[in-house]
């Protein structure tokens, strides 16, 4: 089974988040694989361990993305593609899911997997689009799959609810937290993970067009939500706190 | 092998995430325990934790002393019960079967040290023979193929679970140290047997035992070096755990410097958090001074080692100086935390008994001060 895998470096999600001159300042972050790749790069490896195969992990970013492939194939994955996104860098959902396409069309694959988000932006998008653009079937925020000859059988979460769906290869799959309990990547594994295949490509090497791939989108502003306030205790008679409750949802949380 | 400096930061991303999500949720039950979880041993083998100082070609990682000492950095910031077990087995444990084994000896331990199959520990110690370890009783004596051992070695860490013991022994006491042979001990070596687990101040969940030799038969193929050559390799592989001591003691310095400063800046009194007050804050960079001042010693002496340098001088004062400095740290903790530093509920009182013991084993600081002073004696003194 030819198993890839899309994944984004991320931000360790216990870093502190520091704005400088407008932007999201990268000093002395420590970078991780989005939480949620790392279930569809713990999942891919599952499917090779069962049904044979190879796994390839995918990912677009600058030079220091390569770590985060390295991890995947230090946990089993085979080999690794990185795109480097010099010429990316103002890259939205829309581009990632045009050069992803344009990486794996060319790949034989059965199965390719993701995260359903990235903490980072949240997004959700790049999965569903890179279907779309590949015309293959997608299901998202999956937390339970089997696969039995070319039938794809997959328990989705629907906002606290499961839903039972019936597929076939090739597909695309999102992963949301549930799926399985990611391994560790042992520390041999770390150490064999950079005799591994990696293939570096450029959007030239794509035969991509800067500005048919260009961003979507534009970012006007960052800033940091503000500062949560402590909260507000009501007191006095029951009906007197639920009066005041509403007025205070009504007229100053401006929620009801 | 060399190892890049992104494999080292990955190494210890994963050593960091595993003694944060793994091991620290169960510092509490293993010090009410005193054991180890086995889901937690287990999972430290998986991850290849216990072959941290194994060559590749033997199953490990093939770390130098900055890589090596890295990892055991982030393993010194959980319960030390649990650094001890690591610390020990890849330490003084194996040590010895990697520098001075012979290429038969090392196939047949280290892969299987390496996958944590088989846990190692060091024994020279013995009543009459701590700091003057040449003193001791401990006896061999050569029978055809085999050496006839006996005596009794106490203190000896992982002796409860050790399934191969680097073990020092006479094989002529006439010639005192130069008379000593050191001796891999198998878990199923005929005459050894090992007391109960010693009931100790602190590094709970790591287990010291007595052992005990009574006509104990060892293999001629299980000893390690020529005859003679025990004490110099017992001071070798002594030599060799000293950084790495020191670096599992860093660990646990940033740990308390961590959990010092969470708790002044959360604990209020006169209104306001106690770290506002500046005995609290002269405490507080104190704490900082030594913790940056110990990790760039460290490093230094770590860096030196890996170029091959010998560090005689260096080692003894970095351990020194890392296990004073981790007594000085806890006592502070253990004060800024007030009574609830006293407490048990409290990681900072396990800390504060469990630093105790880094200036005793693998050398008191009277040792370390004595091996200083005799290698300036050399360096000056013409």
């Amino acid at each position: 089974m030819n198993i890839l895998v899309c994944l984004k470096q991320t931000f360790d999600t216990e870093e502190r988040i520091v704005i400088e001159d407008g932007q999201i300042s990268e000093e002395g972050v420590e970078f991780v694989i989005n939480p949620y790749d790392e279930y569809a790069v713990e999942e891919a490896i599952k499917l090779k361990e069962e049904h044979g195969g190879e796994v390839t992990v995918i990912t677009i970013g600058p030079d220091r993305a390569e770590q985060a492939l390295r991890t995947a194939m230090a946990m089993g994955a085979d080999k690794g593609i990185i795109v480097d996104d010099e010429d990316l860098e103002s890259a939205d959902e829309f581009t990632i899911a045009e050069v992803l396409a344009a990486v794996i069309k060319d790949l034989d694959y059965d199965i390719i997997l993701g995260g359903y988000m990235a903490v980072d932006d949240g997004s959700a998008q790049v999965g569903p689009r890179l279907a779309e653009l590949l015309d293959i079937p997608h299901i998202s925020t999956i937390t339970k799959l089997t696969i039995d000859g070319d039938t794809v059988e997959v328990e989705k979460d629907v906002e606290g609810d499961v839903e039972y769906i019936q597929s076939k290869l090739p597909i695309l799959v999102t992963a949301q937290q549930g799926l399985n309990e990611p391994r560790y990547p042992s520390l041999p594994g770390i150490m064999k993970a950079k005799k591994k295949p990696l293939e570096r490509l450029d959007i030239d090497d794509l035969d991509l067009d800067e500005d048919e791939v260009a961003a979507k989108t534009e970012t006007l502003e960052v800033f940091l939500p503000p500062e949560k306030e402590a909260g507000k205790v009501l007191e006095g008679d029951l009906e007197d706190q639920v009066k005041e409750l509403v007025d205070l949802l009504r007229n100053e949380a401006k929620v009801v | 092998m060399t190892v890049t400096e992104t494999e080292i930061r990955q190494l210890r991303a994963v050593v960091r995430d595993f003694v944060r999500e793994v091991v620290e949720p169960e510092a509490q039950t293993i010090e009410e325990e005193d054991r180890i979880p086995e889901g937690i041993v287990q999972q430290a083998k998986e991850l290849g934790l216990f072959g941290l100082s194994i060559p590749v070609e033997y199953g490990g990682l093939g770390l130098n002393m900055t890589g090596k000492c890295m990892l055991l950095e982030e393993l010194g910031k959980t319960h030390n019960g649990f650094t001890s077990l690591i610390g020990a087995h890849t330490g003084i444990g194996s040590v010895g079967i990697v520098e001075m084994g012979n290429e038969e000896q090392k196939q047949r331990f280290l892969p299987r040290m390496a996958a944590g199959e088989w846990i190692g520990a060091f024994a020279l110690s013995e009543p009459e023979a701590g700091s003057n370890a040449s003193n001791l009783r401990t006896r061999a004596e050569r029978k055809g193929d085999r050496y006839i051992l006996n005596g009794m070695k106490h203190f000896i860490t992982n002796g409860p679970e050790a399934d191969v013991i680097t073990v020092m022994a006479s094989t002529d006491p006439d010639k005192g140290a130069k008379g000593i042979s050191s001796f891999l001990v198998e878990r199923s070596a005929p005459g050894m047997s090992r007391g109960p687990s010693d009931v100790k101040m602190g590094l709970r969940g790591s287990h010291t035992c007595q052992l005990f030799f009574e006509d104990c038969e060892v293999p001629v193929d299980n000893r390690l070096g020529e005859e003679g050559e025990g004490y110099v390799n017992a001071l070798k592989i002594l030599a060799n755990g000293r950084a790495s001591l020191a670096a599992r003691c860093l660990g646990s310095c940033e740990k308390l410097l961590e959990l010092s400063m969470e708790y002044a800046m959360q604990r209020k009194q006169f209104g306001r958090p106690i770290f506002e007050n500046q005995a609290i804050q002269h405490m507080l960079a104190d704490t900082s001074l030594e913790v940056e001042t110990l990790r760039s010693f460290l490093y230094r002496v770590t860096s030196l080692v890996d170029q091959g340098k010998k560090v005689i001088k260096e080692s003894a004062a970095v351990k020194l100086y890392a296990s004073e400095v981790y007594n000085r740290i806890a006592d502070r903790a253990v004060q800024i935390f007030g009574g609830m530093g006293y407490m048990k509920e409290f990681p900072v009182e396990r800390f504060y008994r469990d630093a105790r013991i880094t200036r005793i084993y693998e050398g008191t600081s009277e040792i370390q001060r004595n091996i200083i002073a005799a290698q300036l004696k050399r360096e000056y003194v013409r």
